[in-house]
């Protein structure tokens, strides 16, 4: 596949693990915030590659993992209720919220569909008028422009049986709370490359001046990864501090005009819960007044829905950083994916599924 | 995330609409549509980034080239 | 439209005229006046094996195939793979009401041409309506007998460490044509599903190396499934090159963009095989005179004894992980 393939030549992949080598002088931690580059980190034994004084910390970079479980339960609220079809992308459906997820949901009846993308939802809704239909809206800046696009078409459309469950969240408050924890325990950072597609790389420089700290935004296939990460330790080892863009064929500067302006026309940035984070101000994207009637929330009346996380789940420490997945006394023990304690065990992208599918042999 | 895959422009589907500009994308050969939107440059034989249904950037293809010639080079 | 009615599973007048009409139209006559089938002379040489399939797909037509062929391919499949010809085949249907007549006429003049394609008769069936809402729309019993080929030695307890494990062809494709056919993710282009007969290329191998000690056909679960099933029955574990595992372009683009792995797609008319490291050319050779086996290849190694039987894939990158065993659903991603 082109655009693929070539990024993971193995031989490129073991002449850049040669020049990482011969770059390192002393030990560095890098902390990779997308989920997708800790999935392909993890599969492809890039961390493997590395010499002794690289550690990769994986951060809070799964849409996913970071939905607190309240959120899960108002979506499974509106499940449970007969007339709505809850439309969702299929990495929320195997999510634990308080008791249960979607797929146990579908089992007693539920009307729970996958899509692959929130125009189905739309399509969804214009073919069951009878029905409300409800799109779950998770996900990063990538995600945003595609849900963004369908709640302008249904508000343009007038449809009237289409609300949205919003829980996107915004990736520099995460970084920007990591690089402010004290003790800092990352040293450079790996930007998400999809994320800068649509933001671009220029948001990060002031990130990377307040904390002085290097951030390269990096791809996704191995040779991205390898490359990415030499740049941030030859900014590391020269005591510079940058943002650097070595996904430059598909990010750049100032990321995509037309996307950003449909976020900016349907959403406004919001306080958001992030499991393991807490609530940070300005971190997730809510819809605006001009289509709040399209709000799930407030359609359904939701707000009252408190989750209750598993306590055994170290969720918030692995999101940070904190805690290696095979670290948790819960690994692979009470938490597998099939019988997930937290939603970082059961995402494709979450640090501790791609452990326990990659990984737990060692 | 973010899944977000490479794939051709096999066509620009017609319509008068900018914002419903669609399109169909081949991925190795698999063709889904996806809406072009986001990337009103892009026309037929670009490639671009597709990640649930929309083309999010285009592929800068000279600067994909360059990087591989780049990473060839080291230590060739 | 004419369609099915509870009637037409009563064992009454309506019910006689659907097998007329519509069945024995297909199979002949003598399919409507037996509920069992004497296999004249099929003790005379061979074992005797039998097996029984499920068939529910949908949609019921896909890129490639529809329910009538899978049923048929799934029994003589089971067959071909326990080193057996199929001699005869068995039918039973569960029709719900309101099925179009149409739909049941093409389904099974798609099981008479299955089955003449492979040389094997339907003798025998039965016929149950449901009411509406009973069953989705049509689902297929199909059992299959069949006589073992003299010579043959099939059983997982004589596989040894040093074998080689082969893929008859590129995988994946029943998987994503099935997926690529359901209503909202629906995409077109090139993957037809490869469900196709394995008697041919299974007789062909057998009679190349009679001594191979495992055959089994991937379907649900794909080729990580198999390769668990393999590993766990013959106590070994198994080690597989992940560059060697034959997959098609369209097939990769489609799990790309679903995110899905084509290790653990289905197929219908794929199979794998275990051969002594001797007779590996002579096993490709064989198979490559079919056309149901495009790039049959050699992806692995069997291992040392294990009870657990572990499954080990070899990436690119020269990384050894472990490679799962199927969840069994498929829940196209966006992360």
């Amino acid at each position: 596949m082109r655009y693929v393939d070539e990024f993971r030549d193995p031989a490129a992949a073991g002449r850049l693990a040669d020049r990482i080598r011969a770059t390192v002088t002393r030990p560095w931690t890098l902390m990779e915030v997308c989920g997708g580059q800790t999935h392909a980190i993890v599969r492809f034994g890039i961390d493997r590659l590395l010499p002794e004084g690289v550690s990769l910390l994986h951060g809070p970079g799964c849409p996913v993992c970071v939905t607190p479980v309240g959120i899960i339960d108002q979506a499974l609220a509106l499940a449970a209720r007969p007339g709505i079809t809850l439309c969702s992308f299929g990495d929320m459906l195997r999510v634990p919220g308080t008791s249960g997820d979607l797929i146990a949901a579908r089992t007693v009846g539920a009307d729970v569909r996958v899509v692959w993308s929130p125009l189905d939802a739309l399509a969804v809704a214009r073919a069951s008028p009878e029905r409300q239909v409800v799109f779950f809206a998770v996900g990063f800046e990538t995600t945003a422009p595609a849900v963004a696009m369908a709640v302008h078409r249904a508000a343009a459309e007038g449809l009237e049986n289409l609300s949205f469950l919003v829980a996107h969240v915004l990736v520099p408050p995460a970084l920007a709370a990591i690089a402010g924890a004290r003790p800092r325990a990352v040293d450079g950072f790996l930007a998400a490359g999809h994320v800068c597609a649509i933001m671009g790389v220029d948001e990060y420089r002031p990130l990377a001046e307040r904390y002085r700290v290097p951030i390269v935004v990096t791809g996704f296939e191995p040779l991205d990864l390898l490359q990415g990460m030499l740049q941030c330790l030859q900014q590391l080892e020269g005591g510079r501090a940058e943002v650097e863009n070595a996904f430059a064929r598909t990010a750049r500067d100032d990321g995509n005009a037309a996307a950003r302006a449909m976020i900016e026309r349907v959403f406004e940035v919001v306080p958001r819960a992030w499991r393991g984070l807490g609530t940070l101000p300005d971190s997730g994207l809510g819809l605006r007044p001009a289509y709040a009637h399209l709000d799930a929330v407030e359609r359904f009346d939701l707000a009252g829905i408190q989750g209750r996380e598993d306590p055994r789940c170290r969720a918030g420490d692995v999101l940070q950083g904190q805690l290696l997945p095979t670290d948790c006394p819960e690994f692979d023990r009470a938490c597998s994916p099939d019988r997930p304690l937290g939603a970082p065990m059961v995402s494709a992208e979450g640090a501790c599924a791609a452990w326990h599918r990659f990984r737990r042999h060692t | 995330m973010c899944l977000g895959i490479p794939g051709q422009i096999l066509r620009v589907l017609p319509g008068e609409d900018p914002l419903m500009r669609m399109g169909v994308v081949s991925f190795g050969g698999v063709e889904k549509e996806v809406c072009l939107a986001y990337v009103p440059e892009a026309e037929e034989g670009d490639w671009v980034v597709v990640h649930a249904g929309f083309a999010i950037a285009r592929v800068d293809e000279a600067e994909a080239a360059r990087t591989l010639s780049l990473l060839d080079e080291a230590g060739a | 439209m004419k369609r099915i009615q509870m009637a037409h599973g009563g064992g009454g007048r309506l019910m006689q005229q659907l097998l007329r009409e519509h069945v024995a139209a297909v199979f002949g006559e003598p399919v409507m006046h037996h509920d069992g089938a004497v296999l004249v002379g099929a003790m005379a040489d061979g074992e005797l094996v039998m097996t029984t399939d499920a068939s529910v797909v949908t949609p019921l037509f896909f890129p490639g195939g529809d329910l009538g062929k899978l049923a048929v391919y799934g029994a003589v499949n089971d067959l071909a793979v326990t080193g057996a010809r199929p001699v005869a085949l068995s039918l039973a249907l569960v029709l719900e009401e309101g099925l179009p007549l149409e739909t049941l006429d093409r389904l099974l003049a798609s099981v008479k041409a299955a089955a003449d394609e492979v040389g094997v008769s339907v003798v025998t069936g039965d016929t149950k309506v449901v009411e509406r809402g009973g069953c989705d729309r049509i689902y297929a019993a199909t059992t299959g007998i069949g006589r073992r080929l003299p010579g043959v030695r099939i059983d997982a307890r004589r596989v040894r460490e040093g074998d080689r494990v082969l893929l008859s062809g590129d995988i994946g494709r029943h998987g994503v044509a099935v997926l690529s056919a359901r209503e909202g993710l629906s995409f077109g282009g090139a993957v037809e599903s490869d469900c196709a007969p394995l008697w041919g290329p299974a007789l062909d191998l057998l009679t190349a190396v009679p001594s191979a000690p495992f055959l089994r056909d991937c379907t649900r679960g794909g080729v990580a499934a198999v390769l668990h099933e393999l590993a766990r029955a013959a106590g070994v574990s198994v080690s597989v090159e992940e560059a060697s595992v034959p997959v098609s372009e369209p097939v990769r683009g489609a799990c790309a963009i679903l995110g899905l792995d084509p290790m653990s797609l289905a197929c219908e008319g794929r199979f794998l095989a275990v051969v002594p490291p001797a007779h590996v050319d002579a096993a490709l050779a064989a198979l490559s005179e079919h056309s149901q086996c495009p790039g049959a290849a050699v992806v692995g190694t069997i291992g040392a004894a294990d009870p657990g039987g572990a499954v080990w894939l070899t990436t690119a990158f020269g990384q050894e992980r472990p490679l799962d065993y199927p969840s069994g659903e498929h829940l196209p991603r966006i992360c």
